[in-house]
């Protein structure tokens, strides 16, 4: 039972980082305004949670201006996708293991 | 089932549906296809009777007639055009009153980057295809337009489909083959284009309403 907790990552130990990962997974490249609108979440909070993401480096943040705006953007990196790939086996092993 | 194993499984379907509604257009549907189907045959009835011909007819070939026509006061480049513009305008009004309808019932929003992206890649073989099929019209190539919308019609959808329901990527092989098959019987192009059109996107549309609507549609 142990063993497998421990692939449980604790960096994706909650609903708004699961989500976002959930995205990058499966977009190249996704403004701050989508992320925001798909995850139905505030600004600062969403923002918090990038910032852990980015710490980990599961994430990469590209920086460029659409005209006079400025647009961030964020993409997964391979070991963020490594990270969530084996986050969620373990959440399936554990799904499997008999109550 | 523990609580714990609960919890597991709802992240597991959330993480399932963040990745679906971001990559794909998910709210297509598919009224629009039955509704802009029959259109598109009634636009076929109406050619008909402004050329006066008879479908599956091949006494008297379509393209071969049309440059003679004058019914209405309308030479046969005014017709079509016409003809074409009112079933193009009125199944695109269908089409996007249904589906936001439908993204409204399902809490999402009609113009996202994932709509966008959908109509892109839709656009991009279509318009392809219309400047293509105006080059034909301009050679006097009439019988080959047929086929040629069918073909890049077909293209669009196929090329779209990844961005959304994957049903159209079908309605896309369909419409390409029943235009391949159109290019090798060049009278029939009216029948062709009523067919593709007409007949497959009611058929498709009622297949995707049956699979993905008629269950949300029950519980409301």
């Amino acid at each position: 039972m142990k063993n497998i907790i421990v692939h449980l990552n604790k960096t994706f130990d909650h609903r708004v980082r699961l989500g976002i990962m959930s995205i990058l997974m499966v977009n190249d490249w996704v403004d701050f305004k989508t992320l925001k609108e798909m995850l139905e979440v505030t600004d600062g909070r969403l923002a918090s949670h990038i910032k852990a993401l980015e710490a980990e480096a599961f994430i990469e943040v590209r920086k460029q201006f659409l005209g006079r705006k400025p647009n961030t953007s964020y993409s997964a990196t391979v070991s963020g996708r490594k990270a969530f790939n084996d986050h969620l086996d373990a959440l399936e092993k554990l799904l499997k293991m008999r109550d | 089932m523990t609580q714990n194993k609960q919890h597991h499984l709802n992240t597991l379907s959330e993480i399932r549906s963040l990745m679906e509604r971001s990559s794909r257009f998910i709210s297509l549907s598919g009224l629009s296809g039955v509704v802009a189907g029959t259109i598109a045959l009634l636009g076929a009835i109406v050619a008909y009777i402004y050329l006066e011909i008879i479908p599956f007819d091949q006494e008297r070939i379509y393209y071969v007639e049309a440059p003679l026509a004058t019914k209405w006061g309308l030479n046969f480049i005014q017709f079509f055009f016409l003809d074409a513009l009112a079933v193009l305008l009125t199944a695109l009004s269908a089409g996007i009153f249904f589906t936001t309808r439908k993204a409204k019932q399902q809490g999402l929003k009609v113009w996202d980057a994932t709509s966008k992206r959908l109509l892109i890649n839709l656009l991009i073989p279509l318009i392809t295809g219309g400047v293509f099929c105006l080059a034909l019209l301009y050679h006097r190539l009439l019988g080959f337009v047929a086929p040629t919308t069918l073909i890049f019609y077909g293209l669009a959808l196929v090329n779209a489909s990844k961005f959304t329901l994957n049903d159209i990527r079908y309605l896309g092989i369909s419409e390409i083959i029943l235009g391949l098959i159109a290019l090798f019987y060049l009278g029939y192009g009216l029948e062709f284009w009523a067919i593709g059109f007409g007949i497959l996107h009611i058929f498709y549309g009622a297949i995707m309403y049956f699979k993905y609507e008629r269950k949300e549609a029950v519980t409301f």
